[in-house]
């Protein structure tokens, strides 16, 4: 699964442990997401999508469906 | 998101109290597991009832630190906890199959020593070391 969380991360001038106190997580966590190895549960993919404003599909894409 | 650099940082702050808990409480664990060993050896000798209470300390302890390492595995984020529940199973795993087998090798005497648990607890906590390390590895 591809996402823009490091687009829009940057965008805002975070960094990865900013946005990990934001998404209660470890910034290893975030960094994992970001290098998309690994996948967030939906609850968490919808903390991301109201942290930035947007929905989940655009900031989360399916990789199988593109 | 102009809360962000105020926000406190509970998620990180409650898992290092999370963390702290289970030291305290496997040292806790440990000592009275040492308790039950050098008391009965060197201390009250053959007393049973100090004993039979030794040991029931050190299992109520040992709930009291399982507890506790459930709490820390709750609080734990989502990667986090697969990195977890990825090396206990290959820890249980491994324990189930090579413990069966090193039990077996004990009983048909293929092995010119006993076959004993703490063998075994040596192998799962290694074992577990390795998976956690594999892990982290994997979502680095």
């Amino acid at each position: 699964m591809k996402n823009r969380l490091k687009v829009l991360r940057a965008e805002r001038d975070w960094t990865q442990a900013q946005l990990a106190v934001e998404l209660e997580v470890s910034r290893q966590t975030v960094n994992a997401i970001e290098k998309g190895k690994f996948d967030p549960s939906l609850p968490l993919a919808f903390k991301a999508a109201r942290l930035f404003g947007l929905s989940i599909e655009e900031i989360f894409q399916d990789e199988a469906g593109s | 998101m102009n809360n962000h650099n105020t926000k406190p940082d509970s998620w990180a702050a409650k898992n290092t109290k999370n963390t702290l808990i289970v030291f305290y409480w496997t040292v806790a664990w440990i000592l009275t597991t040492a308790l039950v060993k050098f008391g009965t050896e060197y201390v009250w000798q053959s007393n049973r009832l100090l004993t039979g209470l030794a040991i029931l300390f050190n299992v109520i302890i040992g709930f009291g630190m399982v507890l506790a390492v459930k709490r820390y595995l709750v609080g734990l984020d989502e990667m986090q906890q697969k990195i977890q529940m990825d090396a206990m199973a290959l820890s249980l795993g491994v324990g189930l199959v090579i413990g069966l087998g090193y039990q077996s090798m004990g009983q048909t005497n293929l092995i010119p020593f006993e076959a004993e648990v703490s063998h075994m607890i040596m192998l799962m906590s290694l074992t577990y070391i390795v998976g956690i390390l594999a892990g982290l590895r994997k979502y680095r």
